[in-house]
């Protein structure tokens, strides 16, 4: 017998502690915390990135708890699903007894109790009891109040009230949460996660065309809540989004096609980006309308309920032509090297070595200011904010990017920048090279000789680098000295240290003044050292310059830098790592546009409870519900005054109707 | 009768409200509608019907606030003299900020905010004084220089506008599009709706308090000015142009200028219920009153800019709501400001927990205004730091 009731009123405490502003508190607190950790986190990284920063301990238990992705993940919707759940039962519990309140005027209300009103004063009417009623409800109607008057024994009661809109307001900002709730849910992940399990879809990964995906990575068209990536180069067409899952990809056809016309990017003149735009046709699959559109971030397209945006841009496969300038031992004549972005290509003759071409941008906009240098004198901070900046923004022309895995499989990505570029007044071919994302870039500077060309530095390194050449190199070097003894033990040392220089560079040098010379001579060694090496590179420019059929100089002021250049730029040359250095030499540039296609079912739920949150919040703040009394006895009117709101204008307020009152009954008020 | 009248009332307070109106109310309404007409009747041909909607709302807006709230009066006009003042030295040359006198001394844009930058800073000493000595005359002094500073502040992002433009008719935008240029809109509205309240409770006891989170903000401008060279113009990125810009940023920053208010009303309360300054502050309800009213506007302004950032956001980046670190900070302040709405208002919580719970709340804002654009990367990058 006991059970069922037991069973009920667990129901009942249940339904009570769910639909209780505690319960609703606390789940708001939670799911605070939780959105904080999902901005902590970076959320969907590749998975060796959080291997790499959690650790081999943390990163399972991180991945299990769903941190890495804690907006989708299955106690994140379980949270919401709370929130929603507990609002629609407080909705639910509150929407009778509210419903009362905003239409009752509690005109049954007794004396005793509006005597207990702390806002609540008496009057002595001086005007006649038959026309006290009627003064009273003008001034109310006046006011904005609407009233039921109830006439008891010996006396009368007006009750109105003004501002029950605002209990409205309640009602609106709750079911706006649950809508908004429920249309997110609807665009959210939720939809793919329930079509990958029940329908058995996998995600794919790994280089293949459209045609060769499997039917278990093919979502239908019928898909009514997706969001996913339209890549297209510059004249090709595509019908499918692809959308990204779990370190591989699903592939959604769209019931149009998309044909990218063109695509542009304008600028500013200070280089920052004005515009992306894709002009593309959109031809709809079964009814074959063509739509000829321009997409533009801020101005998406819609059609069969999917939009489509501009998300991004890639490079389409741009003809790049290059000229490789061998840069190991043996001798490389530069040689020509024409692909596309995109192509992989074997370089059997630089021993194995495999090249990536991965991307190329032809406007790159830096800012070329040093780092820390210090703001402007502080009265330019008067004027207008419109002058030139202090900051040195520059366009440094097209960059392409490339990968080189030499046979062991390491790889390096390297940065070059097609034109030359000029630091502290200098000009250089620029290279930057690193061996992890996550590794700072070296930078390879290559000086520009007067002809505004790197031949003669690429000279230089062959010189030293290429056996045969060194020999000339070092001929060349001793040339200059009369004594024949002396020519014969600087070419042994010049010997030694071009080898021991490209060997291992200047810390092969150190290595071996710390093994071969006392301590007290070392510095002056590695100074002689150097000032052999530097004499060197001096010869070998000039004789660049000699094969290049130009004047020879004697060693001044002005080509000092180049001469410091060309051997800042040997020493690092032995970092490069490269067997080349691939020079831009033309390009044709073909853009791929990235559009990004959406279905979101939930759109119209979210924005219409937004409306009304907007609403229901302006209502329940602002709309304040005012109840006043007036109760004609023989020789009094009770002015009493309630609302549901506690502030301090409800005193100004109430003072404010009972001098009305007074004045529209012809009493002076007394305080009650 | 329990409660006290803060203030008499006037006697015939039950007439229609437009019979309230004054002839500076009417002078004011009409100026403000030449003022529209002017402006469409010139740039009509320019704006889109987006900007024709938002300039003819602007309209009952304007004219609204300056009949509730009638200093807004003259502060509108001040603003509106300087500005056109600014706007006609210039002559459509940018080099005369340099040559001109006025403009370079006093109202260019970047002049006029630092001159907005100094009335703040003296309106607080003004205030603070005002508070150690028990004098009014300094709190009105106080309460002056703040309404300057408004002036200057506002002349200066209007004149910034028009600067933009002179720049070059592709370049030209709204002044709200990066962190120093909402620096100073936050340090206005802020100031704006402390005026408002300073009114409407007939108290300047709390410039005292509220100022220094004003200050605390043109520090924070001036030294990203210096040190960044923040204060140049720059042309807006694809994402930025949309007429969204224009609401989405004022109504995020009525927010945030409610929740510092309420913030530092908070300490203002910690420290009277604590006994410590008790005689020279209002009294804890009016205090408490206080709180609740900034919190109010605050939390319905966030709302609809929040919900404003999601139509936005569904426009340029695809979907109304990602979980980018800054949509998802707004949502945190959201549901903070939401909590302690629903204990004031449901549970009738009052008292120091609240005051707490407002000062913890500012915290939380400027973590989401300042913060995640230091700390945290994302999407919403265009005040990086």
């Amino acid at each position: 017998m006991q059970h069922p009731t037991k069973r009920a009123s667990f129901l009942d405490d249940l339904i009570e502690l769910l639909s209780s502003m505690r319960f609703a508190i606390s789940l708001l607190t939670v799911l605070a915390i939780a959105s904080v950790i999902g901005t902590v986190v970076l959320q969907n990284q590749p998975a060796n990135a959080y291997l790499n920063q959690f650790g081999q301990f943390w990163d399972p238990v991180f991945s299990r708890i769903g941190l890495y992705a804690v907006y989708n993940s299955g106690w994140f919707i379980a949270i919401l699903a709370f929130l929603v759940l507990s609002t629609t039962l407080c909705i639910i519990r509150q929407f009778t007894p509210m419903l009362r309140e905003i239409r009752g005027f509690r005109e049954r209300a007794r004396e005793a109790s509006l005597r207990n009103f702390s806002h609540r004063a008496s009057l002595e009417p001086t005007l006649p009891p038959e026309e006290r009623s009627a003064a009273a409800i003008a001034y109310l109607t006046g006011e904005g109040f609407r009233f039921r008057v109830d006439e008891r024994e010996g006396s009368t009661l007006i009750a109105a009230k003004r501002g029950s809109l605002g209990r409205f307001g309640y009602l609106l900002a709750h079911s706006a949460i649950v809508l908004i709730c429920l249309g997110g849910l609807l665009d959210s992940n939720l939809p793919l996660a329930l079509q990958m399990r029940l329908f058995g879809k996998t995600a794919v990964s790994g280089n293949m065309t459209f045609a060769d995906v499997p039917a278990s990575a093919r979502l239908g068209p019928g898909n009514w809540s997706f969001r996913g990536n339209v890549y297209i180069p510059e004249g090709k067409i595509s019908g499918y989004s692809v959308i990204n899952v779990d370190e591989g990809v699903l592939l959604q056809p769209l019931p149009f096609t998309v044909e990218l016309k063109r695509f542009h990017v304008d600028h500013y003149e200070t280089g920052m980006p004005k515009r992306y735009a894709s002009e593309v046709v959109i031809t709809d699959n079964e009814s074959g309308e063509v739509f000829e559109r321009t997409l533009e971030v801020n101005k998406p397209f819609e059609h069969r309920g999917i939009t489509l945006y501009q998300s991004g841009f890639d490079d389409g496969g741009s003809l790049l032509r290059f000229t490789v300038h061998g840069m190991t031992a043996g001798e490389h004549p530069a040689f020509p090297l024409n692909t596309e972005v995109g192509a992989t290509i074997p370089l059997a003759s630089s021993g194995g070595h495999t090249l990536e071409i991965t991307g190329f941008r032809p406007i790159n906009v830096e800012n070329l200011s040093a780092p820390g240098s210090s703001g402007p004198p502080s009265t330019s901070f008067l004027g207008s904010g419109a002058r030139a900046a202090g900051n040195n923004l520059r366009n440094l022309g097209p960059l392409y990017s490339y990968i080189l895995r030499d046979p062991a499989g390491q790889a390096r990505e390297y940065n070059n920048y097609m034109q030359p570029v000029q630091i502290a007044g200098h000009w250089y071919l620029i290279s930057g090279v690193r061996t992890s994302r996550t590794d700072d870039v070296s930078w390879l500077r290559i000086p520009l000789d007067d002809d505004g060309s790197a031949d003669a530095w690429f000279s230089i390194h062959q010189s030293f680098f290429v056996p045969e050449r060194q020999v000339a190199l070092i001929e060349r070097f001793i040339s200059h000295n009369p004594d024949k003894d002396e020519r014969k033990s600087l070419k042994t040392v010049a010997g030694h240290v071009l080898t021991l220089f490209t060997k291992g560079g200047l810390e092969a040098i150190e290595n071996f003044t710390v093994t071969n010379v006392p301590e007290d001579k070392r510095d002056e060694a590695d100074m002689a050292f150097i000032q052999v090496l530097q004499s060197l590179t001096w010869e070998a420019w000039m004789m660049s310059r000699e094969a290049a059929g130009k004047s020879v100089m004697e060693p001044d002021e002005i080509n000092a830098p180049y001469l410091r250049d060309a051997f800042f730029a040997l020493t690092a040359s032995l970092r490069y790592g490269a067997p080349f250095y691939l020079q831009l030499t033309n390009f044709e540039q073909r853009q791929a546009s990235v559009l990004q296609a959406t279905r979101s079912p939930g759109k119209p739920l979210v924005y219409f409870g937004s409306l009304l949150l907007v609403l229901g919040v302006f209502a329940m703040l602002y709309i304040r519900e005012r109840r006043l009394f007036v109760l004609f006895k023989k020789d009094e009117a009770l002015v009493a005054m309630s609302s549901n709101r506690k502030t301090i204008d409800l005193n100004e307020t109430f003072i404010r109707h009972c001098d009305g009152l007074a004045a529209a009954l012809g009493a002076s008020a007394s305080q009650g | 009768m329990e409660t006290a009248s803060s203030r008499p009332v006037a006697p015939a307070a039950h007439t229609h409200w437009l019979t309230r109106l004054n002839a500076g109310d009417w002078l004011f309404a009409i100026a403000i509608i030449f003022g529209a007409g002017a402006a469409y009747s010139r740039y009509g041909q320019m704006m889109d019907t987006y900007e024709d909607a938002i300039l003819f709302l602007h309209v009952p807006i304007l004219i609204g606030l300056g009949w509730a709230w009638r200093p807004f009066r003259l502060f509108a006009a001040a603003v509106a003299a300087l500005s056109l003042t600014s706007i006609w030295f210039y002559q459509g040359d940018l080099a005369r900020a340099e040559q001109v006198f006025f403009l370079k001394y006093l109202i260019s844009s970047q002049t006029a905010v630092s001159w907005m930058s100094v009335f703040f800073f003296t309106a607080t000493g003004a205030y603070w004084i005002g508070l150690a000595s028990r004098s009014d005359s300094a709190g009105r002094i106080g309460c002056a220089m703040t309404w300057i500073a408004a002036v200057m502040g506002t002349t200066g992002l209007f004149v910034r506008w028009y600067e933009s433009y002179l720049l070059g008719p592709d370049i030209g935008h709204i002044p709200v599009s990066n962190l120093y240029e909402v620096f100073v809109f936050f340090s206005l509205i802020t100031a704006l709706l402390y005026l408002f309240y300073e009114g409407r409770y007939n108290t300047r006891k709390l410039g005292a308090f509220v100022l220094p989170v004003i200050s605390a903000a043109v520090i924070f401008l001036l030294w990203y000015s210096f040190t960044r060279d923040a204060y140049q113009i720059q042309p807006l990125v694809p994402a930025l142009q949309s007429y969204w810009m224009k609401i989405h940023v004022p109504a995020n920053f009525i927010g945030y200028g409610g929740f510092a208010i309420a913030a530092m009303i908070g300490i203002a309360y910690l420290l009277v219920s604590r006994g410590r300054l008790a005689s020279r502050l209002p009294e804890l309800h009016v205090l408490e009153d206080v709180m609740y009213k900034a919190i109010a506007i605050g939390f319905a302004f966030f709302t609809i800019a929040t919900i404003l950032g999601a139509l936005w956001a569904a426009e340029a980046w695809g979907s109304y709501w990602q979980w980018d670190p800054k949509e998802t900070w707004a949502l945190i302040v959201w549901i903070n400001y939401a909590a302690w709405l629903h204990m004031r208002l449901t549970r009738n919580l009052r008292g120091a927990m609240l005051a707490w719970w407002a000062v913890v709340g500012l915290f939380v804002t400027t973590f989401a205004f300042v913060g995640v654009n230091m700390f945290l990367s994302g999407l919403h990058s265009y005040g990086s730091l």
